[in-house]
């Protein structure tokens, strides 16, 4: 163990900063997107109904077929591998928005719109902060999936923990590939716990438990 | 004052309001009532402009509402709704503030406000003010919706069955205290419910809306007194009564399954019959149905011999009733004389039914609160 550490700790340390960047910078600009888009998409539910069954059969395209697609145009650059998370990373979150918005009881609504809030305000008082317990879970999902998708960035040299599984399968090296995959996975439970930690102190009183 | 003048709505073909015109006096206390589709609701939404109108026009106080921006219109009429809609993700205090809020009061004549109204509800600041919602009974969400609808001092208040979803006793209350509540504040109010009860509790007028139209605006005295239409005669039902309980009589409250023995039955049969129904007292008639009297389990015990016919028991001058007799007199009776019930008699003298005080109770409440329950076991 010691010796693992010694030959490769600042190799893992710095493949696991890089992972952890693609991860916070996808899912960052993913959740902007998703949920600006989600919101939109509330707005037409009629549309939506088409647009969101479409949008998870393009989430089911496996991901390494997208980042190779990706690597043709874009090359071998960083924002190869932040385009296919992000696009990723935005469904689930997406989907939250779209349904926790949607399911806002309608009297609540129309109360707020009784009150004399625009829509607004409606959004931002009444709405969102309604539907930010799906929101939020579809953002902890979508965080937990790209830690595990960034492992790809490896597949076209791009760095992250996948460049110690991807050698260790190659060079049938069983403690490399298990050195990348422990920290993937703290991170993932790592970022988990930090979404539930901020979510559990965002969340007012009246919404916690059954709500 | 408001102004409904030719008002129509339509969804698609069906028409929901048609060629309406009312006229709301300040401080009015108006109750909308009718059947389910009578455009009751509608016509309460089309003031604050949730639901938009066809044709025709509507004016506050000489302004007509079409050209008031809606949001500003909204907040300058309260609105009160039967799910209640208070927000769960805020607290009592920023829920009834809402409106104050939007209308950007400096936050100390906000809290100050919310302080004010609580004191108004009899409803403790410390207590209530940080709860949220879903901290509290049906009852008191819907005091703080209230108070939320007049926490701006709108003058006129618009309520769609505010009170439908709670209980007959709780509603009860917050009906008096609404009623309590206005004689302070004098705001016009628009309430739609379809409970005769209400209305006739609550209103200064009542519309009754058909099919998108008034069948008859009038007191509720004056409804009561003269319904224009059979179909509001209906709504009242039972209410007239309640109004003049005079019309009842002892047939509207009597229990229907009562014991009866032939004066023939030996008295130990008929201490066996009573220990089974555990009853203390039987009715007994001759052979031919007709009422004779009645026999308590204690003669019988003190002074029956064994085999003796139960006809030797009977007090003679057990009291009955009629059935047509006037159930107020039955009750005056039955409250006097302190016995446990009375027998009613048919017009050829057999047995109709019996009125207890319990009976007697039963049919009161369910004239008085309806019969959705069958009271008569």
């Amino acid at each position: 163990m010691t010796s693992f550490l010694d030959k490769y700790g600042d190799m893992l340390l710095k493949a696991s900063l890089v992972h952890l960047q693609y991860v916070l910078t996808s899912v960052g600009i993913a959740f902007v997107i998703a949920l600006i888009v989600g919101i939109l998409l509330s707005r037409a539910p009629n549309i939506s109904r088409a647009v969101i069954p479409l949008l998870g059969i393009f989430q089911t395209i496996p991901g390494l077929i997208f980042i190779g697609v990706l690597f043709i145009y874009l090359g071998i650059k960083p924002i190869t591998v932040l385009v296919a998370l992000t696009i990723y990373a935005i469904f689930p979150i997406l989907k939250n928005t779209y349904t926790g918005i949607i399911g806002v009881d309608p009297s609540l609504k129309e109360a707020a719109k009784g009150c004399g809030m625009s829509d607004m305000q409606i959004l931002f008082k009444v709405e969102l902060p309604m539907a930010m317990n799906p929101i939020i879970s579809g953002l902890r999902m979508a965080t937990i999936y790209t830690v595990s998708w960034a492992v790809l960035a490896a597949m076209i040299g791009l760095g992250g923990l996948g460049e110690f599984v991807y050698r260790g399968i190659e060079t049938n090296n069983q403690v490399l590939i298990i050195g990348g995959a422990i920290p993937s996975a703290i991170i993932a439970l790592g970022l988990g716990y930090l979404i539930d930690y901020v979510h559990k102190k965002i969340t007012p009183r009246g919404l916690q438990g059954g709500a | 004052m408001i102004v409904y003048e030719n008002v129509t709505k339509k969804y698609g073909d069906v028409t929901v309001v048609d060629n309406l015109s009312l006229t709301i006096d300040d401080g009015e206390f108006l109750v909308l009532i009718g059947p389910s589709g009578c455009g009751k609701t509608t016509t309460l939404k089309m003031l604050n402009r949730l639901i938009k109108y066809d044709e025709g026009n509507i004016y506050i106080d000489d302004s007509n509402i079409k050209e008031i921006n809606p949001v500003e219109l909204r907040r300058n009429i309260g609105y009160v709704i039967q799910q209640i809609g208070l927000f769960p993700n805020m607290t009592i205090e920023q829920n009834i503030s809402v409106v104050p809020s939007l209308l950007k009061w400096s936050k100390e004549k906000q809290h100050k406000r919310v302080r004010e109204l609580l004191e108004i509800a009899d409803l403790s600041y410390e207590e209530n003010a940080h709860k949220y919602p879903r901290e509290l009974s049906g009852g008191q969400q819907q005091r703080i919706g209230v108070l939320r609808a007049i926490a701006a001092g709108p003058p006129v208040v618009l309520m769609d069955e505010p009170f439908g979803a709670l209980d007959p006793i709780t509603r009860d209350i917050l009906q008096d205290e609404l009623k309590a509540l206005n004689k302070k504040l004098h705001k016009t109010i628009i309430f739609v419910t379809h409970d005769m009860g209400e209305a006739v509790k609550m209103a200064d007028r009542i519309v009754f809306m058909n099919e998108g139209k008034v069948l008859q605006a009038a007191s509720p005295e004056e409804m009561l007194e003269n319904p224009a239409h059979p179909m509001i005669s209906r709504f009242m039902g039972k209410l007239s009564y309640s109004r003049s309980g005079n019309d009842l009589i002892c047939a509207d409250v009597m229990r229907l399954k009562v014991l009866t023995v032939p004066e023939t039955k030996k008295t130990l049969e008929c201490i066996e019959l009573m220990k089974q129904r555990e009853i203390d007292s039987v009715i007994v008639v001759d052979k031919n149905n007709k009422y004779k009297g009645r026999a308590n389990i204690e003669d019988i015990m003190e002074h029956g011999k064994p085999g003796e016919p139960i006809i030797k028991m009977v007090k003679l001058d057990t009291p009955s009733v009629m059935v047509n007799t006037n159930a107020k007199d039955a009750f005056d009776h039955l409250i006097a004389t302190n016995i446990d019930y009375l027998a009613v008699l048919n017009r050829d003298k057999t047995v109709a039914g019996i009125i207890t005080k319990t009976s007697m109770t039963k049919s009161l409440a369910s004239v008085v609160w309806g019969d959705d329950n069958d009271y008569n076991d």
